[in-house]
């Protein structure tokens, strides 16, 4: 009997090992890509340029020890140098000696010099917010380089992005909620005529996808000279996200206790008094898990902004500017990664305090069409 | 909670007694009230559109008052359009005010997606520059061509792998995160990528694939481990085709996994204790609960799940865009909209690309409608 215990908990020492080894595996599978672009961001420009971002972990590299001129040495031949044998070609490639040693010829023949190394524990931990400095100034920045040179560089300006992509998704977010809240408490809670098929209309408008609707709206937004302005793209994301918020907002609205309502009108009030001081504080949960949903989504729109900002420089959002410098400044990592992560930095804030809502969101159905 | 009765409403209403003249004066105040209240929020609203057009404030002025007049402005719209129709007899009000309530929205959703889908099937009828007639010809063409053809073939490896990708590891991370200590911190690092623009995705896996010539060392993650292994370094997204699709179909399962992890964790945790006991204590393995028991159960929230996830991928834009712009043979159909309308302006080419998206959620909608049939209330 006690034998079969003891197997028993071995398995189950067994199976919890499989169990959490195996998440311990996926979550940081899940988690390298972001974290590799959040260390490349603080590294300086040449490091990103000549090595790996996982070099900044404690790891064994060839570290020269000694250095002196070939006396003495015919690098026509074959050389024997501090126990290691071979020739030129080989010597620049490096001989490794039975000691741990290396030894490489650096240079050409006439003028180059013999270097012993050695491996040695060392990380490549230098640390800048230059990059940061680069990308969010507005006019000239001077940035000192790893080898002390200062260099006048003039900044990308993603500060004015920043704030534009602000001013982009914080009404894009409020005017949709308010909008759909109204609507989901006529549907729930007033009767008439055209109620069902107005209905249909947001439930039929669910999943369309926004593409169809880019073309007219852009030609109504050319003649209404709204095409890049913050009014016309809070309108398109009001638009696209109306038909989800109505739906949910009526799912919940609906579900509340019909009673409250009942005694309210039965006090006299009216169907505005309500809405605003019974209904809308009642909704807090609802509202507050779509709001999350819809900022997420404005803030990391590109093809909205894209369309109907254009080509308008001051009120290009982050992502529009994002997506500018991937084409103009592809190689330039220090100012994608720093870049990129200017753009993560609030929706990061948004989902790690708000989880609870944001998830919340996801079981009601906040899944954008 | 308390009901106070509404200011404006208290002020309007005459009494009974007050007489003529009271009934008048009240009348009158009514209608001041009425066009009062519209017309400051016609003058709010005017004035802060003239105000951010014109203005040079600093930048953070013109975003902060945005910000307060957008939002505030429709705020007060709603105000002043319930102040009329509060201020008409009472009859008309109850006939009228559901459509201040109502109206706004479903306006703004016939002008943003229902006029716009006919409009686009209409343009998607007639020629590159919207002027001749041609009938189906578009849709022959996006169906005839190879170069176009390879939208679909794209889509289809989209749909397929993103989707049964995406569900199997939520399903996995799910069920393994159920039994774990660390359910929380390993759910929150899964589900981190959600919160991440494509964009910004994009320029994180582009960082991995980066190549480097084999001379000197890799800085992108992927071709160091092959350089490691012995391998050569390789520029994943654009060679091998149309396998190099797969290099980009990794970032939306990488996106979508947490998604999908999320809503299998609460189906998982719906599933019945005693209905896992049961079968436990009748000799089943862990493995044939999973597959007996659990997927079973959960079956129609794998479906949701995977048909949220095709829908998504369906639209997919901004990856490809950032990561390849359409070259080496990574169009989609959303991508091709755009380069057919804005950088080709063949507009009907470009809206029939639009349609197709459309035709394609079609089930979707369907059955979405016939659910709403199905539901009391309606």
């Amino acid at each position: 009997m006690s034998l079969k215990l003891g197997g028993h908990k071995r398995e189950q020492r067994i199976s919890f090992l499989l169990v959490n080894g195996f998440l311990f595996l996926l979550v940081v599978l899940w988690s390298i890509p972001t974290f590799g672009l959040f260390v490349s961001s603080f590294r300086t420009k040449e490091d990103i340029q000549s090595s790996g971002w996982w070099l900044i972990f404690p790891h064994k590299e060839w570290v020269m020890t000694e250095e002196f001129k070939p006396e003495g040495l015919d690098p026509n031949s074959v050389m024997t140098i501090e126990g290691a044998t071979g020739t030129f070609e080989e010597f620049r490639e490096g001989i490794e000696t039975p000691d741990g040693k290396r030894i490489r010829w650096v240079g050409n023949k006439r003028r180059g010099k013999i270097q012993v190394e050695e491996q040695k524990w060392t990380m490549k931990a230098n640390f800048t917010l230059a990059n940061y400095e680069e990308v969010l100034t507005g006019g000239e920045v001077k940035i000192t380089r790893a080898d002390g040179s200062e260099e006048v560089i003039k900044g990308e300006n993603l500060t004015n992005a920043f704030l534009n992509s602000l001013a982009v998704a914080i009404p894009s977010t409020v005017i949709p909620i308010l909008i759909a809240a109204f609507a989901a408490y006529g549907f729930a809670w007033m009767r008439f005529s055209g109620r069902k098929l107005f209905f249909v209309i947001v439930v039929a408008l669910l999943v369309v996808p926004l593409q169809i609707a880019l073309v007219p709206i852009l030609r109504d937004y050319v003649r209404l000279g709204l095409n890049g302005t913050f009014l016309g793209v809070w309108l398109a994301h009001t638009g696209f996200g109306l038909a989800l918020a109505t739906y949910l907002l009526y799912n919940y609205i609906s579900g509340l206790p019909r009673d409250i309502l009942e005694s309210a009108f039965i006090d006299g009030a009216s169907h505005f008094t309500i809405f605003v001081r019974l209904i809308l504080p009642l909704s807090v949960p609802a509202l507050a898990s779509f709001a999350i949903f819809q900022f997420l989504w404005v803030w990391n729109d590109y093809l909205v902004a894209l369309i109907f900002i254009g080509e308008k420089q001051d009120v290009k959002v982050l992502t529009m500017r994002l997506a500018d410098l991937v084409g103009s400044r592809g190689a330039d990592w220090h100012l994608l990664t720093a870049g990129a992560f200017v753009s993560m930095v609030l929706p990061l804030i948004v989902f790690f305090s708000l989880q609870r809502y944001f998830v919340r969101g996801l079981l009601a159905g906040s899944v954008k069409g | 909670m308390t009901n106070k009765p509404p200011p404006i409403a208290e002020v309007a209403h005459p009494e009974e007694s007050i007489g003529l003249v009271g009934r008048v004066l009240a009348f009158l105040l009514r209608v001041l009230i009425a066009v009062a209240i519209p017309a400051l929020a016609m003058a709010v609203f005017i004035l802060g559109f003239r105000f951010l057009r014109e203005s040079d404030a600093p930048k953070f002025v013109i975003v902060l008052v945005s910000i307060v007049w957008g939002v505030g402005g429709v705020g007060l719209l709603y105000l002043a359009a319930n102040t009329m129709v509060e201020a008409l007899p009472d009859r008309w009000t109850a006939l009228l005010q559901p459509y201040v309530f109502v109206g706004p929205a479903v306006a703004i959703l016939v002008w943003y997606l229902l006029i716009p889908t006919f409009r686009t099937i209409y343009i998607s009828l007639f020629d590159r520059s919207s002027e001749n007639f041609v009938g189906l010809q578009n849709y022959i063409d996006i169906f005839t061509q190879r170069d176009l053809l390879i939208t679909f073939r794209n889509n289809l490896m989209w749909i397929v792998f993103g989707a049964t990708f995406a569900v199997i590891f939520g399903l996995l991370i799910a069920v393994l995160a159920d039994r774990s200590k660390f359910e929380r911190t390993a759910k929150a690092l899964i589900f981190l990528p959600m919160a991440i623009s494509f964009v910004g995705a994009g320029i994180i896996w582009n960082f991995i694939y980066e190549v480097k010539d084999i001379s000197v060392p890799q800085i992108g993650l992927l071709n160091a481990i092959v350089v490691a292994l012995g391998g050569e370094p390789r520029a994943w997204t654009a060679t091998v085709q149309p396998w190099n699709n797969l290099f980009l179909i990794v970032i939306v399962i990488w996106l979508q996994t947490g998604f999908a992890m999320v809503l299998f964790s609460a189906a998982l945790k719906g599933i019945p204790d005693d209905l896992l006991e049961a079968a436990r204590v009748d000799g089943a393995s862990e493995i044939q609960i999973f597959f007996r028991i659990m997927i079973p159960y959960i079956m129609g929230t794998i479906i949701t799940v995977a048909t949220t996830i095709v829908i998504f991928t369906l639209k997919i834009f901004d990856i490809v865009i950032v990561m390849t712009g359409g070259q080496f043979g990574t169009e989609v159909i959303a991508t091709q909209f755009y380069r057919q309308y804005f950088t080709n302006r063949n507009f009907g080419l470009g809206s029939a690309f639009a349609v197709i998206l459309v035709l394609a959620v079609l089930p979707v909608m369907a059955y979405n409608l016939r659910r709403l049939a199905e539901e009391e209330g309606f």
